[in-house]
């Protein structure tokens, strides 16, 4: 007999007919293929990453990440390539604190701080000591781990909020500490205190100086591939299987044979200790430490990486940090405002062709968008020439086309841009409370609206831009993707 | 019964507050035996569990398994030693596949460190077969339920039978001496339940665990039952065979009331 019963003599309906029957056992399985199904773009990206074994994304990844020498500037390579790498340490560390075992680490940051403080004091002039990497770099990953562990000591008891309130207090405890506490020992100053520490001795393998980008490239892409390799293998472990345990539910984890206390040590251990190797790394690529590094920005930065990558999967830290590093620097200050304005005309596009479906009415508001633009600025050209003209900010190869396009009045009407910037918040908000065809005819005032508050307020501050642009580019990547880019839907335990 | 008891508790109390929801319980159950706990909502029968299971520790009392003390112990060493359970509240591993759920409780056994399992030393590389193996094994015994593809899907995916099925399993491989389920099916429809009786029975028949169980549906009771065990207010009121305790005037009476026990 079927679940719930059968009825003779019921004419089956022609769409029941070879396919499972809603709510039974293989329709609810197949919920996972149909929800995959939908997601267009990332759906698709999601869908080849796993098609490619483990193995074969690390091959992929390494062998890509190899070639960056060859094609990038020595600048390029440190900003881009050596700091993503970074990232890459930075986020497996914590991917194993908050992604596997689910433990709310928010003094994350100070072991990071830490490991390059310590391997300071061991490879730099302050106290003459000047250790070998091939020895300082082991003491300071175990005595970071072992911080961890005593960290871990009293948080063991702590749930979710609470632990995250008093690792918080211990991050912030460790930036006073070196900044102002800086007790003196051996007749100096033990950190500096603002000034931190400097001349701290290059990375050496066994007597060998790495002084090159191109040198400390390779042994970060190293470091990071054998991390990798050993956290996938750990994952798929009795450990790693543990802590995801422990993070899904630690009361049923305790009940079926896993001690839930000595796995979360272990993990802010292990945690700690990829914090402390990233840190001495850290130390020797900027030959100073000080403790503006290891501050909350940095934290936002890696939990940022985490998330954004999907907690718990390690492919995901890669791409999270690779994503969020490019960014960043992307539209650091001292690069030229075509970076983010190129990447400003990116978030529009995308957004819109996310959210606007089918195709033609994207092309649709499109068109409207380029034909307001002219006719805008035909009109004011008739009606009052002197508004427009301005110069456009290193329009690069767009200038010509924005000049013909956006309404931008010379110097000497310097509020326009704020005025149109309170125009846009207030239409953006009327935005959200239409429905139907006339949002998306109103989508077309806006979207040019956005332009014209963009060539004429933002672009002339990048410091502002840049981190409006990078919070906007984190809210859509977590609204398209909630569970990260490679995370798998998460359903929280009732 | 008589002889040697697997699982004995002398004299337990527990009290939360100024209330005491277990007093002076004593309970026996043999190798083998297939132990029905019944009794009104908040007659503290998923507290025995609890303390039986070292959630709880008992104010008084002592709970031994196989003669020895296991009072004081963590849970987890108390599961090691032989005791599993399931949760009323389903309590899986919902991001986790449903092999990870019954491969993951399988750490008690094994003993391969972290370094051992990044190296892929022989022993981690061994233990993980025999995991794998071992889970693939305790799903199989819910015939075509919770094998093949469903061995990749994460457990929330699951039906709401099947997420109790999988909780069995996971219970199962820790290869415990006795299993505690806890309301096994509850939520179950008639076709589920029935499955489920015939299912507790194979548990001991063909898995050779000693079961404890605590469940509403007096069809089950009655079905799977050597003997049942009835609480009210923490107290045991009648133990015996499913049909002694049945007419027993003092559990009519927790169930339904003084004066209809007084008409019957």
């Amino acid at each position: 007999m079927g679940p719930g019963g059968d009825i003779p003599n019921r004419p089956v309906p022609p769409d029941e007919r070879g396919r499972p029957r809603v709510g039974v056992d293989e329709w609810v399985a197949q919920v996972e293929e149909r929800r995959e199904a939908r997601t267009g773009l990332t759906g698709l990206v999601t869908r080849f990453v796993s098609a490619v074994p483990p193995a074969g994304r690390l091959a992929v990844f390494g062998a890509a990440a190899a070639t960056l020498p060859f094609w990038m500037n020595r600048g390029d390579l440190f900003t881009y390539g050596i700091f993503t790498l970074l990232y890459i340490l930075l986020g497996l560390g914590l991917n194993i604190v908050v992604g596997y075992a689910g433990l709310l680490d928010l003094g994350y940051v100070a072991f990071f701080g830490f490991g390059a403080y310590f391997y300071a004091e061991l490879s730099s002039p302050q106290y003459g000591i000047h250790w070998p990497s091939a020895a300082s770099i082991p003491v300071v990953v175990v005595a970071t781990a072992l911080l961890g562990l005593v960290l871990g000591i009293p948080s063991r008891r702590l749930l979710g909020d609470y632990l995250a309130i008093v690792t918080l207090f211990f991050g912030q405890a460790f930036v006073v500490f070196v900044n102002v506490g800086n007790p003196t020992v051996a007749g100096k100053g033990l950190t500096g205190g603002p000034n931190g520490l400097a001349e701290i001795d290059p990375l050496d393998v066994f007597g060998y100086e790495l002084t090159t980008r191109t040198q400390q490239f390779y042994l970060m892409l190293i470091a990071c591939l054998v991390l990798l390799t050993g956290l996938h293998f750990l994952s798929e472990s009795r450990t790693g299987r543990a802590w995801r345990a422990l993070r899904e539910d630690p009361l049923a984890a305790e009940t079926m044979t896993i001690p839930v206390k000595r796995l979360k040590l272990m993990a802010f251990a292990f945690g700690a200790g990829i914090a402390g190797l990233a840190g001495c790394i850290f130390a020797t690529l900027l030959t100073a430490v000080s403790s503006g590094n290891f501050d909350v920005p940095i934290l936002i930065t890696i939990y940022a990486v985490v998330i954004l990558g999907g907690l718990g999967s390690l492919t995901g830290v890669v791409l999270g940090a690779i994503v969020i590093n490019v960014s960043f620097q992307f539209l650091a200050p001292e690069n030229p405002p075509g970076n983010a304005r190129l990447l400003f005309y990116a978030i529009t596009l995308l957004l819109l062709a996310l959210g606007v479906r089918p195709w033609w009415r994207l092309g649709a508001i499109l068109a409207g968008v380029v034909g307001l633009g002219v006719a805008t600025q035909t009109f004011v050209e008739a009606v009052a020439p002197g508004w427009t003209g301005g110069p456009v900010v290193d329009g690069g190869r767009l200038a010509g086309a924005i000049s013909q396009w956006v309404v931008i009045p010379p110097a000497g009407h310097g509020r326009f841009g704020s005025f149109a910037y309170v125009g846009l918040v207030v239409a953006i908000l009327v935005l959200t409370r239409l429905r139907g065809w006339i949002r998306t005819a109103a989508l077309v005032p806006v979207v040019y609206l956005a332009a014209l508050v963009w060539e004429n307020s933002f672009v002339e501050q990048p410091a502002v831009a840049r981190w409006i642009l990078f919070g906007s580019l984190l809210i859509v990547l977590m609204t398209i993707r909630p569970q990260g880019l490679l995370g798998t839907p998460r359903v929280e335990v009732a | 019964m008589s002889g040697h008891a697997l699982l004995e508790l002398r004299g337990v109390d527990k009290a939360f507050g100024g209330l005491r929801v277990v007093s002076d319980l004593d309970l026996r159950i043999g190798e083998g035996e297939i132990v029905s706990v019944i009794g009104p909502n908040g007659a503290g029968k998923t507290t025995v569990f609890n303390l039986v299971s070292g959630l709880y520790r008992p104010d008084a009392g002592d709970i031994l398994l196989d003669d020895r003390s296991v009072v004081g112990l963590p849970p987890h060493e108390i599961t090691k030693r032989g005791i599993a359970r399931t949760f009323q509240t389903l309590r899986l591993f919902l991001n986790m596949t449903v092999k990870e759920n019954v491969m993951a409780v399988q750490y008690g056994r094994t003993k391969s460190t972290p370094l051992e399992s990044v190296l892929r030393l022989p022993r981690a590389r061994r233990e993980e077969r025999e995991m794998s193996r071992i889970a693939e094994e305790k799903l199989a015994f819910f015939g075509q339920r919770l094998i093949g593809y469903r061995w990749d899907q994460p457990a929330y995916s699951l039906s709401y039978a099947n997420r109790r099925r999988l909780e069995i399993a996971r219970a199962t491989a820790t290869e415990p001496r006795i299993i505690l389920l806890d309301e096994p099916a509850a939520g179950m429809n008639p076709v589920e339940t029935h499955e489920m009786t015939e299912l507790i029975g194979r548990l001991r028949d063909e898995g050779g665990h000693t079961i404890l169980v605590i469940e509403h549906d007096m069809h089950v009771v009655e079905g799977i039952s050597d003997r049942v065990v009835a609480l009210d207010h923490g107290v045991k009121i009648a133990e015996g065979s499913f049909n002694e305790v049945a007419i027993d005037p003092r559990v009519v009476e927790a169930y339904l009331g003084l004066r209809q026990a007084d008409t019957k």
